[in-house]
């Protein structure tokens, strides 16, 4: 049973940990390619920029979270949001507008989005240095152990910023949800991703679901990049290592599909984990009954930690062999 | 006033022109039919009217006032409704969706608007929680002429809507578009089947090599043996 | 894209004209690089050069793939480090305490089993011809995959511990470096021919996405695979082609690898202009231009855009092994993104995609400017702290000479904005003729 404990947290736990920020993550870059039609390489910075914003107003006024018995860097959590959303807004305005008015191909527009990066990470390595810091400044971590089972020793394990993660990851998308399916912006939104020039015909300004779009996805980055951060630690060069994975999951769930997206970041995040994980510690138990000429050896994990990044690299591969429009089918590929 | 008119218009793509000085003018209440053979800018004139492409010379005016080379959604605000020939719906959203965005200028207006169409084209009432992609030629064609209908327009532009239906939706349309002129609103089509369309026509404008050839009634067009012989197939 | 830039003077014959621009643009060049001989010393601008001669063949593999063929290789270091791996495993001298040990032949074994177990999982997967139901040999081969790959990937664990910690690494070939360079663009481009055979059907933004991922990958491999690269314990000296430093002394010997890094250059210059000027070059760029026509012209698309994007990678696979030999070291941490990807792609857009005369020119613009700013940067920096200090008494962080650095990335994507804005075509664009 100790070995099943060890399996939740490891597997599970971590699993859905990673799939929802992939998750959010995913979202952001997939209603991003619907709408305007280019790979957005710099959402992993959006998202450190978010981050970043949270710790620079965690770290101002560290004692406001206590009032209230949040974590500082939670309240602070919409007010990144708002930032980041002016910031994604404003990106959009100054970078990418003008060449989309100059009809370049989408993969200029990726070329200009990879220059984005380099400046966000730019600016934000010059404020943040190099280093990784917690986002919990003045408040503690708190963790929760679970003994569910009688007679086993190890707890189940999970820590407040990760059930704040589920939580919020869950209103995320159902709030998008909603906003897609109930709202006039979010149907415009939908229509301008199945049919753009219809769309303008229908009279749609399009200009202002572009906006929306940079809105929603730069929230989404906030959240995504501040709960990674309060999970782990805050480092400036997040980025690099999000951006397959949350590619991959986009692409797994067909890109231009939110739902899918969320589906393809689970997917991604629990492929990661179950890559990663030593599966000699589930085989353990049996040992004593295994055939004697079967020597298990210490180490049955797919690929080493070091190698994690194949793993989103290896699903990105396989899904555009065999379904380049992902599990749900994607619109526009 | 004419509702719509055409004033020796010059227009096409990347400076080349496929319009050399086209007229037209269509009164509010009437159907005008634009035909042609292929090539002769039958469309083009149409996407010229609601300013998907570059006018280089001369005026279109609606209402008396002049809109050329307006963006599309500011002629949707005027009153005008265009309905493409292809791709002329959202295909993932839902048949009701679809015609509510075709009222996004006009939000207040959805609910009597919807109600307004759904009288028009019954079938899409039962069908209004299907996404439009699901739908055959025909109903998609009722989707999007609906939607365009859903702004209230004073003049509404068809772009060959019997394109590729079979002859039982083909008449249908036709007796559609019959019914939405009756109830006020302009319209002005592209049509392949010209013998049908410009026998609902009020107006026919004949166009060759982006010039008008003919112009007349339609009554008077398909009794015309001219017309008949270079353009109706004898 | 090429009809935009049809200018008249494009379309007059070559000879009447002069190249105005190309002699302005390389005078001030030459002035510059004189200025920073006369400013930094010989040894130093020479080495300069040489990196800047190496960076300039990673350009020009970049320019076939995003100049000539509208591809977008996000990877560039990725490509770089297989031919820095590969001239490092060439050149090194011979590790007799590997060779002599059992060490080979075990992992000669593993190698076989490895095989064994492709040829397996491969018989696996023909099952249906036995009458294998193809749902049943599909979890079948999957299945069967999965444990074939423990048992193979645990001996290679057991074997490269093994090596680890008897031999250190397998060491070098002690062959002459060049074969080194060969020999990393040609695995460059073959592991260039698997991305391209993936994604080059599908949307350009798709190479960009899977070329970031295996650039990542390499990098992560060479870092962790200490039995192969000795990882971040890196490997030095590399020996050099030409007579080493230790023989002529700096400057001497920098100068004689840099005239081979010319040589080199010159030749490649020689055969992209052949190849961009027959048939060949013609179709490819009318696919870049106009796929739709050309594929209804019968061409097969597909099959002409692997051949360029591999051509590429095979270039930047030697570039990168040139580059690896004449630092004379291999270190897997020292391929960063900034360095060997968004540097050359910089180079290429200043320059001019498609352009391979504006493609060196930019490399070693560019690669100059890079240079200069590391202590260009690190002064304005102090400047500002000076000041700082004097007029708000403030106290500056500990680290700030490492943020300078930092700033360079910022100096890198601004350029990158502001070329992609108001000079899409480069400073020397290609010139397109409509007469050929």
């Amino acid at each position: 049973m100790n070995e099943l404990v060890f399996f939740v947290n490891n597997v599970v736990i971590a699993g859905s940990v990673t799939g929802a920020i992939y998750a959010i993550g995913a979202i952001g870059v997939t209603l991003i390619f619907s709408i305007m039609r280019f790979a957005h390489f710099a959402h992993a910075d959006m998202m450190t920029f978010g981050a970043f914003m949270v710790l620079v107003l965690t770290t101002a006024f560290p004692g406001i979270g206590m009032g209230i018995g949040v974590p500082t860097a939670i309240v602070m959590l919409p007010i990144a949001m708002l930032l980041t959303a002016l910031l994604a807004v404003g990106i959009d305005k100054t970078f990418y507008k003008p060449l989309r008015a100059h009809g370049v191909k989408p993969i200029v527009m990726v070329i200009a989005s990879l220059g984005v990066t380099l400046i966000l990470q730019g600016l934000i390595r010059l404020f943040a240095g190099t280093g990784g810091q917690g986002l919990y400044v003045d408040d503690r971590k708190a963790i929760f152990r679970m003994l569910p089972f009688e007679d086993v020793r190890v707890p189940i394990v999970i820590t407040e910023p990760q059930v704040y993660l589920f939580g919020i990851t869950l209103l995320a998308v159902i709030a998008l949800h909603l906003f897609l399916s109930r709202s006039r912006l979010g149907k415009a939104m939908r229509a301008m991703s199945d049919n753009p020039e219809l769309a303008q015909a229908s009279g749609i300004n399009t200009n202002t679901i572009v906006a929306v779009t940079w809105v929603i996805a730069g929230g989404l980055a906030a959240i995504a990049g501040t709960l990674l951060s309060l999970d782990v630690t805050f480092k400036p060069d997040l980025s690099f290592f999000l951006l397959l994975p949350i590619f991959a999951a986009a692409i797994v769930g067909g890109v231009g599909h939110p739902y899918g997206a969320v589906a393809g970041g689970f997917v991604v995040g629990f492929a990661e984990t179950l890559a990663v994980f030593n599966w000699a510690v589930l085989l353990r138990p049996f040992r004593d009954s295994l055939p004697t000429w079967l020597e298990l050896p210490s180490n049955l994990a797919f690929v080493g930690t070091e190698y994690k990044i194949v793993v989103p690299f290896f699903i990105l591969v396989a899904i555009l062999v065999w379904r380049p429009t992902g599990i749900f089918k994607g619109k526009v590929i | 006033m004419p509702l719509i008119e055409a004033r020796d218009v010059y227009g096409g793509y990347g400076g080349m022109n496929i319009l050399n000085g086209v007229d037209m003018s269509l009164e509010a209440d009437e159907v005008g039919v634009i035909v042609g053979p292929n090539g002769a800018g039958k469309s083009t004139l149409l996407k010229a009217v609601f300013g998907l492409l570059h006018v280089n010379q001369g005026d279109i005016l609606l209402h008396g006032k002049p809109i050329q080379n307006l963006p599309p959604h500011q002629l949707v605000e005027r009153g005008m409704g265009f309905v493409p020939q292809e791709k002329n719906v959202f295909p993932s959203l839902t048949v009701q969706e679809n015609l509510e965005m075709g009222a996004f200028l006009k939000p207040q207006n959805v609910k009597r608007m919807l109600g307004q169409v759904y009288e028009f084209f019954p079938p899409l009432q039962e069908k209004r929680h299907q996404p439009a992609g699901e739908l055959s030629g025909g109903q998609r064609q009722m989707v999007a002429m609906g939607r365009a209908l859903m702004a209230e327009p004073s003049l509404l532009l068809l772009d060959e809507p019997t394109a590729g239906l079979s002859p039982l939706y083909m008449n249908e349309i036709f007796d559609r578009v019959k019914h939405i002129n009756a109830a006020g609103v302009g319209i002005l089509m592209v049509e392949q089947n010209a013998k049908q369309a410009l026998a609902i026509a009020d107006k026919g404008f004949v166009l060759a090599a982006g010039q008008n050839r003919f112009t007349d009634t339609g009554a008077a067009l398909l009794a015309d043996p001219d017309v008949a012989k270079s353009f109706l197939g004898g | 894209m090429a009809d935009s830039n049809y200018t008249p003077q494009d379309a007059t014959p070559r000879a009447s004209r002069l190249p105005l621009r190309e002699i302005c643009l390389f005078g001030a060049l030459l002035i510059t690089i004189v200025g920073v001989y006369a400013a930094m010393g010989a040894a130093y601008s020479t080495r300069m050069l040489v990196e800047a001669a190496c960076y300039a063949v990673l350009a020009l593999g970049l320019t076939i793939q995003w100049g000539y063929a509208g591809q977008f290789n996000a990877g560039v270091m990725g490509f770089v480090a297989l031919g820095g791996v590969s001239a490092m495993l060439f050149s090194v001298p011979v590790n007799d305490a590997f060779w002599n040990s059992e060490l080979p032949a075990e992992l000669g074994k593993v190698l076989l089993y490895a095989i064994g177990a492709t040829l397996l999982v491969v018989a696996a997967t023909k099952l249906t011809r036995l009458g294998v139901p193809k749902r049943v040999r599909t979890v079948f081969a999957v299945l069967l995959a999965i444990v074939l790959y423990m048992v193979v990937i645990s001996l290679l664990r057991d074997v490269t511990a093994d090596i680890e910690s008897q031999a250190d690494f397998v060491g070098g070939l002690g062959l002459p470096p060049w074969l080194g360079w060969i020999f990393g663009g040609a695995l460059a481009g073959v592991v260039g021919y698997f991305i391209g055979h993936v994604c080059l059907g599908l949307r350009s933004d798709y190479l960009a996405i899977a070329t970031l991922g295996i650039a990542e990958i390499i990098k992560a491999f060479l870092k962790n695979s200490d039995w192969l690269t000795r990882g971040t314990a890196t490997v030095s000296p590399l020996p050099w082609p030409t007579p080493g430093p230790a023989e002529l002394g700096f400057t001497l010997s920098r100068a004689i690898y840099l005239s081979l890094t010319a040589v080199i250059i010159a030749g490649i210059f020689f055969l992209l202009h052949q190849a961009y000027h027959a048939p060949w070059g013609r179709m490819i760029r009318a696919i870049r231009d106009n796929e739709i026509s050309s594929a209804a012209m019968g061409k097969d698309i597909n099959k002409r855009r692997l051949e360029i994007f591999v051509l590429g990678c095979i270039l930047m696979g030697i570039g990168g092994g040139m580059l690896a030999s004449f630092n004379s070291l291999f270190d897997p941490n020292g391929y960063l993104p900034l360095n060997h990807t968004f540097l050359v792609l910089v180079m290429v857009i200043l320059g001019g995609p498609g352009n391979n005369l504006g493609t060196i020119f930019g490399a070693v613009a560019v690669y100059i400017i890079w240079i200069m700013s590391e202590p260009l940067a690190l002064y304005l920096m102090d400047l500002a702290v000076a000041f700082g200090a004097f007029a708000f008494d403030w106290q500056a962080p500990a680290n700030i000479d490492s943020r300078a650095l930092q700033a360079r990335v910022l100096v890198i994507g601004v350029l990158v904005t502001l070329v992609l804005r108001f000079a899409p075509k480069g400073l020397l664009p290609e010139r397109v003729r409509h007469h050929d």
